[in-house]
């Protein structure tokens, strides 16, 4: 017995040292060293990048896509989980599946399908909107579309484990007590799932700030006017100069701090599944 | 834990959809009935702003590629198809992805079979960096492997512009996907089965192999579901990476791109159709195996 205790600590810790190296190689020490190539040449470099007004215009317009993109899916996801968890109909099956497709499409064809409905040359819907004074590709419609399509599920997904956890006895209760709709779900159903949301909303502002494929192409990428911070990232990163690479590195540096903080934010504050609540 | 209307919720995917952006269909069943009721009138409106809302920004515009695919009719899709650049990039990003879904089976499970029976300090630390991958921009996920793996590596190597990139590439992005559908699943074997298997006289092996691995399978598989679909969808950790090289290492989002650059929508949308065809196939797949879990599990 002995021996068998020996040789189960020691596959354990060699599997433990495997598992830490490779996480090591894989994740850890890259991700150290974009931080550590960031403030390379000191704070005042940073610091000056973060005042060109490229870089200022590429945060804004992409914090303001990720806003809307976020609103749309907020609101979009309630709505959808509650009618795909509370009612029935006809097609719900599909429905279920189908939401979860854009996060299974790759981004580049999620850019080429939109620029075939929304382009306002070649596309079905975009040469109308375009004569209604919308123009959608290359412009920040184009944008939100783009970052509100790849963002869509994660709402839902966090919503609607809870909404069928939670049940429906205390809405019935509210609702048979004379709470009208509306009520019902700002009282009993909206405090319920509240984490939950809280959660949904934080992932797909995460998801939305750092989406580049399909915003690449919808977009255009024209500095100040349809860049957002990946797009700089990508073009600064191309071109030669010390000062281009300290922008590369300086909104990169940014955007991964915000998705590690989301991150951190959804890991210690979530309800631990495996603990009884 | 209540469990609703007869059906466990199964574990798979969980997890991985909760950190940030994993896919798949897997992780949601729906209740059959109990708690459902037809549709009012009020919510009957919902559902046709909602649908009009998911057919303009999803399903159009993914039928347009379908149907811009077929504009040239059979002939030109296969011709785009078998041009001998798209065919490299088809057959790279494959092969990379099938490679990348074999490692991820044995690195993924070790992983997850660490953080659930191992405990040492700093093991939350993991938990967050498993999920880093997916968190992270994909272009800023480039620069971060160009830092270890490229020109100015500490490690020595340079892998940037190589076929090699590739692969790392994706084994980045694809990280998580198994680790978190089988962590959870993990979680709830029951210790005593093996110690049962333990007290008479199986090995430490016997016991992984009989009795911990067939409950872990339909996870596993799950994940390699994932991972594949994501793997062969990646751009844009490959933008600052790879060097994009055609017939070394271009992938088919990138054939995709220059075919858009170059205005050549048709043969886009063909190369676009199969990689939609596989998330379907994949999302498919995955719904198949939670049905399954959930009437066996």
């Amino acid at each position: 017995m002995a021996d068998t205790a020996v040789s189960r600590s020691a596959s354990r810790w060699a599997l433990r040292v495997l598992v830490v190296g490779y996480l090591s190689l894989l994740v850890i020490w890259p991700v150290t060293l974009v931080a550590r190539e960031t403030f390379a040449h000191g704070l005042a470099p940073v610091i000056d990048a973060l005042r060109q007004p490229e870089v200022i215009f590429a945060f804004q317009l992409t914090l303001s896509a990720a806003f809307w993109a976020v609103v749309i899916n907020t609101i979009f996801g309630v709505g959808i989980s509650l009618l795909l968890v509370r009612y029935t109909f006809p097609g719900r099956r599909t429905l279920n599946a189908l939401v979860d497709l854009p996060l299974a499409v790759s981004p580049v064809v999620v850019g080429l399908a939109l620029v075939l409905v929304y382009s306002g040359r070649t596309g079905w819907l975009g040469g109308s909107l375009e004569q209604a004074g919308l123009q959608v590709i290359y412009a920040p419609p184009g944008i939100i579309l783009a970052t509100a399509f790849v963002s869509m599920p994660l709402v839902i997904r966090e919503i609607v484990p809870v909404l069928q956890e939670i049940g429906t006895e205390q809405e019935q209760a509210a609702s048979s007590l004379g709470a009208s709709g509306l009520q019902t779900f700002a009282r009993i159903t909206l405090p319920a799932i509240r984490w939950a949301l809280l959660y949904g909303v934080v992932l797909s502002l995460a998801r939305s700030l750092g989406e580049f494929g399909a915003v690449k192409i919808v977009s255009g990428g024209v500095a100040m006017r349809t860049q957002t911070a990946t797009l700089l990232v990508e073009e600064r990163y191309q071109q030669f100069g010390v000062e281009n690479s300290i922008i590369a590195y300086t909104a990169a540096f940014i955007l991964a701090l915000i998705a590690v903080l989301a991150l951190v934010v959804v890991t210690c504050f979530r309800p631990d599944k495996e603990t009884p609540r | 834990m209540t469990q609703h209307a007869g059906v466990v919720e199964p574990p798979l995917l969980d997890r991985a959809a909760t950190a940030g952006a994993a896919t798949s269909s897997g992780g949601r069943r729906l209740p059959r009935g109990r708690n459902a009721t037809s549709l009012t009138p009020a919510s009957g409106l919902g559902l046709g702003v909602a649908l009009l809302w998911f057919s303009l920004l999803v399903l159009i515009p993914l039928t347009a590629v379908l149907i811009q695919a077929s504009e040239g009719g059979w002939s030109a899709y296969w011709d785009a198809l078998r041009s001998p650049q798209t065919l490299a990039a088809l057959r790279l990003t494959v092969g990379q992805a099938i490679l990348v879904t074999v490692v991820n089976v044995f690195t993924g499970t070790a992983i997850a079979w660490v953080l659930v029976r191992d405990h040492f300090p700093g093991k939350q630390v993991l938990e967050v960096v498993i999920d880093i991958p997916l968190a992270l921009p994909t272009i800023v996920a480039g620069l971060v492997l160009l830092s270890l793996y490229g020109p100015s590596s500490p490690l020595g190597v340079n892998w940037a512009n190589t076929p090699v990139a590739v692969f790392l590439a994706f084994l980045f992005v694809t990280l998580p996907f198994i680790v978190r559908t089988v962590q959870p699943v993990l979680l709830e074997i029951e210790p005593e089965v093996e110690e049962a298997a333990a007290s008479l006289g199986a090995t430490q092996f016997t016991i992984f192999r009989r009795v911990i691995l067939p409950s872990l399978t339909p996870a596993i598989a799950s994940g390699a579901a994932l991972s594949f679909c994501r793997a062969i969808s990646e751009y844009g950790s490959l933008v600052l990476l790879s060097g994009n090289l055609p017939y070394s290492t271009e992938v088919a989002s990138v054939r995709i791109l220059s075919y858009i650059e170059g205005d050549k929508l048709t043969e886009a949308a063909a190369v676009a159709s199969i990689l939609l065809i596989v998330a379907l196939v994949v999302i498919v797949i995955l719904d198949v195996i939670s049905r399954r879990v959930a009437r066996y599990g």
